[in-house]
């Protein structure tokens, strides 16, 4: 604890951390609900997830076990940082095993390992409006929430499948939670907003530049926008994992050369890992790749 | 008065506070379930151990606090709780963003509470209410988000016509009060979205 002396315990000073533990509670008494809060300067730049660090702040504890993803890797310079950030101010126990965290702090996604009801999962949200884009007011924003008027939302849907024949959104795909707040799942793929519904896990979202936190308890409904003819549809993908041969999960375009060489591979680092420590090999697997060539010359 | 107004606060306030906090977060977040707290805090009577260290853990200066009649009337509460949380006392109950209730059986109206506005409506007093135990009270069966199918709690001494009350406060939604009942040996609340289904006898 020594080493961690020049700061409050989780950086935040407690009278912040108390205003942003109301918002919290208000967020989850209001699922989907999108409440104002005095967000901090952090010392990191907006954009870098300050809202999910404030929330994560203010709800971790000594005993607490943290993992933090940033598009689904455990490895990238967001993740890497915000997990050094809170070893340092808070002395946690980090990892990154989805099973044995606690808090899950995310940038647009949702581990593909099943969460469960001890867990707290925290998005970094860039803008917690889903209704923006369509109406730039905040005033008029806020009007259309209290009145439940989301019919400009189905609009902009209906105007993708005018334009492409489908629904063409495919990430921060809006939804309705319990029935009555529309609301953005921060620009996760729509391939995890079914992982939302009914979460067992208590689902925290932080907005630290737009000041806003909202909230989705576990077992509460979570659906997607859609039409009756044009029912919502996750991405599929026509290949598994390149490493670990997974199926049904969500991938990512590698780029192997400037020859036009690529690979799709997991998303979430973790997952892959562990199939792969489990004997899963894909085609393009390191030593999948020897076994291959073991074999050749004998054919 | 004056030690008693000063001692009895969170020993390790850091910590405490994050414990008491993630203890109401869970029940708020799992309407029904308890969450055990140990006595952390030592306040006056008629303020319980548990309802004292909710207000500390939650409550400040940006916070109007109100206080029933059986707390109002007792100075050495006002003193401690003014003391160590700073919060200022709410002049109606409709001011305030937090409420205890020390007599719940007794108390008045869940609408006499401010009960946000409809592009607000985090703008509503979440009611602390002291309650002796979680059990032995009418049967509540519970369901909405937070439960996986049912959930059931009996608190005891709960407001009068409480059913009825908290069936024009889910009417009301998203407006209403959020309640934390803070039972000696742990926290349960029941948010606005908490639904009561009234048992057949």
């Amino acid at each position: 604890m020594t080493d961690i002396a020049t700061y409050n315990f989780a950086y935040l000073d407690e009278q912040t951390k108390r205003m942003i533990r109301r918002a919290i509670l208000k967020g989850i008494a209001i699922p989907g609900y999108q409440v104002p809060f005095a967000s901090r300067e952090m010392p990191m730049p907006y954009g870098w997830g300050t809202g999910g660090v404030q929330v994560t702040a203010s709800i971790i504890g000594p005993d607490d076990v943290l993992k933090v993803i940033d598009q689904g890797a455990d490895d990238t310079t967001n993740a890497v940082s915000i997990r050094a950030f809170f070893k340092k101010v808070a002395n946690v126990a980090v990892t990154t095993d989805t099973a044995s965290a606690t808090i899950i702090q995310t940038r647009h996604r949702i581990p593909e390992h099943p969460l469960n009801a001890g867990q707290i999962l925290v998005y970094q949200v860039p803008i917690p409006e889903p209704l923006r884009f369509l109406e730039p007011r905040e005033t008029e924003t806020r009007k259309m929430h209290a009145l439940e008027e989301y019919g400009l939302m189905h609009v902009k849907l209906y105007e993708d499948i005018a334009r492409h024949g489908r629904i063409a959104t495919t990430y921060a795909y809006p939804v309705k939670v319990e029935g009555r707040y529309v609301m953005d799942p921060s620009p996760t793929p729509k391939f995890d907003n079914p992982k939302m519904h009914r979460s067992p896990a208590l689902q925290l979202f932080g907005a630290g530049r737009e000041k806003r936190i909202y909230a989705v308890p576990p077992f509460t409904d979570v659906v997607s926008l859609d039409f009756e003819d044009h029912p919502f549809e996750v991405q599929t993908f026509d290949q598994p994992c390149a490493l670990c041969a997974a199926e049904n999960v969500y991938l990512d375009e590698v780029i192997l050369d400037d020859r036009g060489g690529h690979m799709f591979v997991c998303s979430d680092t973790d997952h892959c890992e562990k199939r792969r420590e489990e004997g899963h090999r894909g085609h393009l697997a390191p030593d999948a790749q020897l076994a291959l060539e073991r074999t050749e010359p004998a054919e | 008065m004056e030690t008693q107004a000063i001692e009895g606060g969170f020993a390790d306030p850091v910590f405490n506070a994050q414990t008491v906090f993630r203890a109401v977060m869970d029940a708020m977040a799992r309407p029904g379930s308890v969450q055990p707290l140990p006595a952390l805090a030592r306040p006056p009577a008629p303020l319980s151990a548990t309802s004292g260290a909710v207000a500390l853990a939650l409550c400040d200066n940006d916070t109007p606090l109100w206080l029933d009649p059986a707390l109002q009337a007792e100075a050495p509460v006002r003193s401690w709780l003014g003391f160590h949380t700073g919060a200022p006392l709410a002049n109606t109950p409709a001011d305030a963003h937090f409420a205890i209730i020390a007599r719940p059986a007794e108390m008045m109206a869940l609408d006499g509470f401010s009960q946000g506005t409809q592009e607000y409506p985090d703008r509503s007093t979440t009611l602390i209410l002291v309650v002796s135990d979680l059990a032995s009270g009418v049967p509540l069966l519970l369901e909405g988000p937070g439960i996986e199918k049912m959930a059931m709690l009996a608190p005891a001494e709960m407001p009068r016509h409480f059913i009825e009350q908290w069936k024009q406060n889910s009417q009301r939604f998203p407006r209403g009060v959020d309640i934390i009942l803070a039972a000696p040996d742990g926290v349960a609340c029941l948010p606005r979205t908490t639904r009561i289904k009234t048992m057949e006898a």
